[in-house]
């Protein structure tokens, strides 16, 4: 059997290598090979230069990826806090309802981010869904949160939720009852076993679920263009523009490459940490 | 350990709580689209359905809607090829490179899709290729086939290599195999991977977003009116697009139910 598996492994493997290549290597490959060109040039027959990274340095670029990175960061951290006890619920308290929330949450993933994204405007902005009712019955006036960082990250924390939600509860699934129940018999305190027994045992599901939300935080687009106005110029906005707008494929391939260097390195780690037989259930 | 009645109670007020902030836009924009003033403002005074009934009748709107449903139908039927085979790849066989295919699989998914989008477009642009709907096939592949393989491997992790050694050893070839055990064991998984394809095809966002060329779906529209300014169309199409997936989600489970019921008729005559 061992000979017929191999074969038949490498043989269904191919068509969707085939399309990963085709849509994922070979673009990626292209970006690369774009960024060492010479400023808006749109053909790869030119003489490599680096000029683009250059520019990325020089022209200030390096301040719209801080901004992306740090919110990111900050919508990361807070999707931890916001996400653990939902998971924990989920993965040791819920029992049927952990498929109502499954359910609801997986259904919101099929909305157009867009239209979620949207909907926030329409409830947070002067005269919004919040705003209104808060004066019509209560007669309280309310700025609106809009257009300012924090509701981008509020944004980013909205629409990356299920990326971190599902690992995390995936993570706490794995920390064995056995062993909290052993550290609370030995008196140790509610904080001390999450500390100390939670944690480190759900960090696989932690480390992923972080990596993941980080990473989709850190490319996206519509949440500063939609609920942040012009407050904030995020790094795909300046990637778009130099494509778009700028026409200089060179820089927005350099400026991509940034990206994806740093991303691409994050989810090799991320991708690395998962055992994929464990978490599907391999049974042999 | 036994967690404490008021801890339970708390979590799970905490977890109603959280779906519920998870569709408040929806609603918002749910009200938003029976408004009949034209410029939106909350408390709404007059409702009304007419916007659907324009949208329903404008002609951009059809053809919106007839680019975003022939582009989730190609994504659907190519990510559940690729992805029924990739799954046997990924979990059935045992073969030199899994690890690595496993690995190579995710990878995408770990991708910012907007980033990946502008990539993708580059990619068109240097080879000649003029964007177009078609293009937004292949740009949706890069995020839905891995995401069809991995519901697929899920299903194909659960099953048992015995019947397929079964079959073979009575003679059967490895197509037949295939037909016959394989594919009827992993049609649940298939089933529900074609779901999540079209779904997710239909919603995506950021990888139409600079794929499309001069074609556009229907949430790539939305964008552009979105950050254009204020139109009634907009939320009324939100709605009729999230209305279509939620239907496309009940005919699904419709079909799931009769599916089980004739099995059982079967089953007990």
């Amino acid at each position: 059997m061992e000979g017929l598996d191999r074969k038949l492994g490498v043989f269904s493997a191919l068509p969707i290598f085939i399309v990963l290549a085709i849509t994922f290597l070979a673009p990626l490959f292209v970006v690369a090979a774009f960024s060492i060109m010479p400023a808006k040039v749109f053909s790869l027959a030119n003489v490599p230069d680096f000029s683009a990274y250059a520019t990325f340095l020089q022209q200030g670029y390096w301040k719209s990826l801080a901004w992306s990175l740090g919110m990111a960061f900050a919508s990361t951290l807070l999707l931890f806090i916001v996400c653990w006890p939902l998971a924990y619920g989920m993965a040791k308290v819920f029992g049927k309802f952990t498929l109502v929330v499954t359910i609801a949450v997986v259904v919101s993933l099929f909305v157009s981010e867009n239209i979620r994204l949207f909907g926030w405007v329409l409830t947070l902005m002067k005269g919004g869904l919040i705003a209104g009712y808060l004066e019509a019955w209560f007669g309280v006036e309310m700025e609106s949160p809009l257009y300012t960082v924090p509701i981008i990250v509020f944004g980013l924390v909205y629409v990356y939720f299920p990326f971190m939600l599902f690992p995390l509860a995936q993570g706490i699934a794995m920390v064995p009852d056995d062993a909290r129940q052993a550290a609370a018999d030995l008196g140790a305190s509610r904080w001390r076993i999450l500390w100390e027994i939670d944690l480190p045992l759900a960090a696989p599901g932690i480390v992923v679920g972080s990596l993941l939300s980080f990473v989709l935080a850190a490319g996206a687009l519509a949440e500063s263009k939609l609920l942040g106005g012009q407050a904030v110029i995020v790094f795909a906005d300046e990637i778009e523009t130099a494509f778009t707008y700028g026409q200089n494929w060179p820089l927005g391939s350099a400026l991509s490459m940034v990206l994806i260097l740093i991303v691409g390195s994050l989810a090799i780690v991320g991708v690395s940490k998962i055992d994929l037989d464990a978490i599907m259930g391999r049974k042999r | 350990m036994e967690t404490g009645r008021t801890t339970r109670i708390v979590l799970y007020a905490y977890g109603v709580l959280a779906i519920c902030f998870l569709y408040l836009p929806l609603v918002s924009v749910g009200f938003a689209s029976v408004s009949q003033a034209r410029y939106l403002s909350f408390p709404i005074r007059r409702y009304t359905i007419e916007w659907y009934g324009e949208a329903l009748d404008s002609h951009t709107v059809s053809s919106l809607l007839t680019t975003s449903f022939t582009i989730a139908v190609i994504v659907t039927v190519i990510s559940l090829v690729v992805g029924f085979f990739g799954a046997l790849a990924f979990a059935r066989y045992q073969w030199r490179y899994r690890n690595l295919f496993q690995k190579f699989i995710l990878l995408p998914i770990f991708f910012p899709q907007a980033v990946l989008g502008l990539a993708l477009l580059i990619w068109f642009n240097s080879v000649g290729i003029i964007p177009s709907w078609k293009t937004a096939i292949v740009a949706h592949l890069v995020w839905i086939s891995p995401i069809t393989t991995l519901i697929i491997a899920i299903r194909a992790y659960a099953f048992d290599a015995s019947l397929e050694e079964a079959a073979r050893d009575m003679g059967a070839s490895t197509w037949t195999v295939l037909k016959e055990v394989t594919f009827p064991l992993l049609l649940p998984g298939v089933v529900a991977a074609g779901l999540f394809a079209f779904l997710l095809s239909w919603g995506n966002f950021p990888l139409s977003l600079f794929t499309t060329g001069v074609d556009s779906t229907l949430p790539e529209w939305l964008y552009a009116k979105m950050v254009s300014g204020y139109s009634p169309l907009v939320p009324t199409l939100g709605m009729l697009s999230v209305l279509a997936s939620l239907a496309i989600l009940f005919a699904a489970f419709l079909v799931l139910i009769l599916a089980k019921s004739f099995k059982q008729a079967r089953g007990t005559e």
